[in-house]
């Protein structure tokens, strides 16, 4: 039965082939995918581009008048670069500035912890199977139940606050004051997503050949040696995968952070994406225009880095 | 017992792993065993400081001559000594308390703040029966997993279609191919949410189930994770095949389809994941109870002023469990996969 | 037993497919589709009474599709604009969209009727410029007002402050309360710019220039945005509400109140019918009247709606279904069983006996009456306010912003004309 259902979805293929050349058929396959891709993804994005040169609140793009760079102009409107009060769209240039502090703390607390987490499930030891699942586990919760549980747990009346108190401390508040409200949208964020590159990380572990640790065990090479001589250049490609992975992430960091936090205390963990979903839709007037510039602004952005980060890659590789 | 401690080497590395397993163990699970134990409370235990571990609520006790059961309160006497008692009513800050044992006896007085509740064990079952019966619980979940199967289905069918060609042929455009679709993995969801329902609703796609299926089943993700494995697998296997002529969709199909399982396997529970949870976009698309998936009938708690954190929760719960399941089955899956798949 | 498996699982699988061919079920009577969010049980109630008109027009289905509020507000604007309206939502956000809803005045039998009970709030819901004709029923007639703690009081031996105090009397009384007592909030005030709307116009606020036009900060808005400001400077209000969340986001504090940490609690009459079941007997707890200011006791009245829409294509019906839910005994039924105020000027004479045994809901809902009364007549007209919310929005962001810090008073004032005008010149108006 097996064999008849792959021979069903063998033939129409090997017509084409016959029909298109062997030559032609990558673009079969890449076909379907760039077609749903197409539709649903580049349109919407050509449509954002005519959102972005037009103003007004009307939804349909026909009725939308132009004004060019208008909108992109009011967003880099500041008298002072170095001083977001003094922007026009302050609340833009506030949550740019929120979002660079949150990537690059957010980044590198991941990248660690997954790389230590990755290296200590690849060591034989008991209840491995066990413990993988369980760094895994929180990457199924939707963002939604993530925010709801952390909240439960921070919030001035908190299952944290009352073992602080419980133990004669003073309760903190965890999400009342910037700093720490800062501190754990990345505790959260980290929480939530690690388990996904622990999984990258770890598959990178397990390609590097044993016998390359074999032969550095029997020249008596120190452990930390090993370390950086043989596993991290292997896991060189890997390490890349998350990174890339881990930095868009973190760029559009918003599901589990707007439920928890709000973007408060004030605008303390506002990143980008939310300011450009509330001001698309959380007023009763939705600013489609500026919300529109601003995820081209921060995309263009993104992609030069991402691809300068690839370029970076492809090189070290030759 | 000192024996076992020093009967291998004492590799302080051991120690530390342990420590960290245990450590992560108990920090990504208590939170959501928290959860768990939370959604069996009463709507009013939710909301009570100290928070109690267990889903608690205040003892009740029938008294003869009294229809409903009394709260029952630990109260000082007299004497200096407390007691268990029944509150018959409250006036202002003052209860009137009765000894269960001696219903006939008169009423007494107890200040308020000098009454302690008394606790006993209650969970609160009925936030798990009361939605299950009111809300279209099974037209939401067999709509959730029509999306969440179909949706992976093709996900994993055209991402490595893609993929494939991407990493195992040359041809003109590639390179742009490839890019570009990396490059829209910067573009978060969020901001093209009112085009990407415009295009949809042009297409005649909203309150249906494939305008929440098919959009995002392009994933660039997808197609990037299962790029960068196939390019792994040693062209050579192919040239062998393509030597006994077998066509381009089989080398797919049978040789690096089959090679890049542990790559297809991460994708798969992602895609599940993803759609499981998937929320913005369903509900910019769906708005009619009959194609409501689960996320969507779990929001429908959260009104304009209030929100019904005791259905809310337990309802997260009920959704939690099937994730879980598939989750403890693959896992397992994965792990040999990645074990046993050769990979050089 | 493997082919049973696999069997098993394919007809499993097309089990699952088969919704996802099948076309739209035949329809014989004509099908209404009603977009509904709920609070609590008003979702409940009112598939209760459709199922009664169901039963009394077997012609006529109707479906109550009850979705999360972010439906109504994220998403509706969206489906109506590019013409996919249903026939009827509930809405709060009445004057936003009102441009787009059916006049419903060829379709009812008796005009007269509503015009006489509902005549303060038919405005609410009509298109910009209009002043004749009805264009959706209230289901819900909400006031915001504070709501305290009486136990707390009595506990403190300080009396409550009479019908007449001012804000200030209010944050002394109910500062000296939580000092005694220990409690951590004296007074919580929902995080959003409708809430403090009222306080503000009984300090003076007028939100509207001498011509009509929207204008948000004036020397009375100032000083109750001064208060606000002030109060969580030296602890009458607690950042807890304000501070633990950014942006627009609304944030309520009913746990902290039903927990007994908070002495009065500035929201409004939707909360009666939670507290009784979260506080229970925990303590005394009513509604009061709006506490004053030099320019009136007023609250801000709010609600929401039942509309229809243009693109439907049963007005007859719609109009059948308004008149059954407006009747006098079915509306006096809804209102009975949620706990809502009703916005029937005939009900509210006459009074209605709600399903609620508590002598708290009873002492509240009279206050919330009262307090229907005293509303200021600017109230009511920014509440009527097609655009209220571009109001309110950056009254809530840019002050949340200076209680936290981030920028000094006056530049929160400077910045939240600025995001008006922006709101503003967006939405086309002026």
């Amino acid at each position: 039965m097996r064999a008849a259902l792959a021979r069903l979805i063998d033939w129409p293929f090997e017509a084409l082939q016959r029909a298109l050349g062997a030559a032609r058929m990558p673009y079969v396959f890449v076909l379907p995918n760039l077609l749903v891709f197409g539709i649903f993804v580049v349109l919407p994005m050509l449509l954002n581009i005519w959102y972005a040169t037009t103003s007004g609140a009307e939804l349909m793009p026909g009725q939308r008048p132009f004004t060019g760079l208008a909108n992109f102009a009011e967003l880099l409107d500041c008298g002072n670069y170095l001083n977001v009060a003094s922007c026009r769209q302050d609340r833009f240039w506030r949550s740019v500035d929120n979002t660079l502090w949150f990537v690059a703390f957010q980044v590198i607390t991941m990248v660690v912890l997954s790389l230590i987490t990755a290296l200590v499930l690849n060591r034989k030891m008991a209840l491995r199977g066990f413990f993988r699942a369980v760094f895994f586990y929180p990457v199924l919760l939707s963002p939604v139940v993530v925010a709801l549980i952390w909240k439960w747990i921070l919030q001035p009346d908190g299952v944290l606050n009352a073992i602080l108190v419980a133990n004669g401390g003073q309760r903190v508040p965890f999400l009342l004051d910037p700093s720490w409200s800062f501190f754990w949208t990345v505790v959260v964020s980290v929480w939530a997503h690690m388990g996904f590159y622990v999984l990258i990380l770890l598959a990178g572990l397990q390609a590097i050949p044993p016998d390359l640790y074999e032969a550095a065990a029997m020249d008596g090479t120190p452990q930390w040696r090993v370390f950086w001589r043989i596993t991290l250049p292997l896991l060189m490609p890997n390490m890349a995968v998350v990174l890339v992975l881990g930095l868009i992430r973190a760029v559009q960091a918003f599901d589990e952070i707007y439920v928890l936090t709000g973007g408060g205390p004030g605008t303390a963990t506002q990143y980008i994406v939310q300011y450009i979903y509330e001001t698309a839709f959380a007023g009763q007037v939705h600013i489609m225009g500026l919300a529109a510039a601003a995820s081209m602004l921060v995309g263009g952005v993104l992609l030069v880095l991402t691809l300068l980060q690839l370029l970076a890659s492809a090189r070290a590789k030759q | 017992m000192i024996r076992f401690l020093t009967r291998r080497r004492g590799n302080w590395t051991d120690w530390l792993s342990w420590g960290w397993m245990i450590f992560g163990t108990l920090a990504m699970f208590v939170p959501v065993l928290w959860l768990v134990l939370s959604s069996f409370k009463t709507q009013s235990a939710l909301q009570e400081f100290p928070p109690s571990l267990w889903p608690t609520g205040q003892k009740q006790i029938v008294v003869t001559g009294y229809d409903k059961p009394l709260p029952v309160f630990t109260v000082p006497l007299p004497d200096g000594g407390t007691a268990e008692r029944a509150m018959v009513r409250r006036i202002g800050i003052e209860l009137q308390v009765i000894d269960p044992a001696v219903p006939d006896a008169p009423l007494r007085r107890v200040k308020l703040a000098e009454a302690v509740p008394v606790r006993e064990l209650h969970f609160a079952i009925e936030n798990y029966l009361e939605p299950l019966e009111k809300f279209s619980f099974g037209r939401y979940l067999s709509n959730s997993l029509i999306v969440t199967i179909t949706a992976t289905a093709i996900t994993l069918l055209i991402n490595a279609m893609c993929a494939f060609a991407l990493s195992k042929y040359e041809f003109r455009g590639r390179n742009g191919i490839f890019i570009f679709i990396v490059s829209t993995l910067m573009i978060p969801i969020t901001v093209i949410l009112v085009p990407a329902f415009l295009v949809v609703t042009q297409l005649n796609l909203g309150n249906s189930l494939w305008g929440v299926i098919l959009p995002p089943a392009a994933t660039p993700t997808g197609v990037f994770l299962l790029r960068q494995y196939m390019l792994t697998i040693p062209d050579e296997l192919m040239d062998a095949a393509r030597m006994d002529h077998a066509s381009e969709w089989r080398l797919f199909w049978r040789i690096v389809l089959p090679l890049a399982a542990p790559a297809l396997a991460v994708l798969t529970i992602f895609s599940i994941v993803w759609r499981w949870n998937d929320f913005l976009w369903p509900l910019i698309v769906l708005n009619r109870e009959d194609v409501f998936t689960l996320q969507l009938g779990l929001a429908s708690f959260q009104g304009e002023l209030q929100t019904q954190w005791h259905y809310l929760l337990a309802m997260t719960v009920v959704t939690l469990v099937p994730v879980s399941v598939v989750f403890a089955f693959l896992q397992k899956y994965i792990t040999t996969g990645i074990a046993s798949s050769g990979m050089k | 037993m493997k082919t049973l498996f696999r069997r098993t699982i394919m007809a499993g699988a097309a089990m699952l497919a088969l919704p996802l061919l099948a076309a739209a079920p035949a329809r014989a009577a004509t099908e209404l589709r009603i977009m509904w969010y709920s609070d609590a049980n008003e979702g409940d109630v009112m598939r209760d009474l459709l199922d009664r008109f169901e039963k009394a027009n077997p012609d006529i289905k109707v479906v109550l599709d009850r979705v999360p509020y972010k439906t109504i507000t994220d998403n509706l604007p969206a489906l109506v604009s590019s013409g996919q309206a249903p026939d009827m939502a509930r809405v709060t956000d009445l004057g936003g969209q009102s441009s787009y809803y059916l006049n419903l005045t060829p379709y009812l039998k008796d005009k007269a009727y509503w015009e006489t009970n509902f005549k303060d709030v038919l405005p609410w819901v009509r298109p910009a410029g209009e002043t004749d004709g009805v264009y959706g029923l209230m289901t819900q007639l909400t006031i915001t007002m504070p709501i305290v703690n009486e136990t707390l009081f009595q506990q403190a031996g300080i009396p409550l402050p009479g019908p007449t105090a001012t804000w200030d009397d209010w944050a002394k009384a109910a500062k000296a309360v939580a000092a005694k007592l220990n409690v951590p909030i004296p007074i919580a005030i929902d995080r959003s710019g409708h809430r403090i709307a009222g306080p503000a116009i009984s300090y003076g606020a007028k939100f509207f220039s001498a011509d009509g036009q929207p204008a948000l900060v004036d020397d009375g808005l100032k000083t109750m945005a001064r208060k606000i400001y002030d109060w969580h400077k030296d602890g009458v209000m607690s950042k807890a509400i304000w501070g633990s969340v950014g942006g627009a986001a609304y944030r309520g504090a009913n746990e902290e109140f039903s927990n007994g940490q908070v002495v009065l609690y500035m929201s409004g009459s939707w909360q009666f019918g939670q507290f009784a079941k979260t506080v229970g007997d925990g303590f005394d707890w009513h509604g009061v009247p709006n506490p004053c200011g030099p320019a009136g006791c007023s609250g801000m009245p709010g609600g929401a709606g039942l509309v229809a829409y243009k693109t439907s294509k049963h007005p007859a019906e719609i109009g059948k279904l308004m008149d059954y839910l407006a009747s006098e005994p079915v509306y006096a039924e809804f209102h009975a069983r949620t706990l809502f105020l009703t916005a029937h000027k005939g009900l509210m004479a006459k009074g209605i006996s709600y399903a609620a045994d508590k002598p708290q809901i009873k002492k509240s809902l009279d206050a919330a009456f009262a307090n229907v009364k005293a509303l200021s007549p600017v109230a009511f007209q920014l509440q009527g306010y097609r655009l209220n919310r571009v109001l309110f929005t950056p009254l809530t962001v840019r002050l949340n912003q200076a209680i936290s810090g981030e920028m000094s008073l006056d530049d929160a004032f400077t910045r939240m004309t600025q995001d008006m005008q922006d709101g503003l010149k967006a939405a086309g108006a002026k």
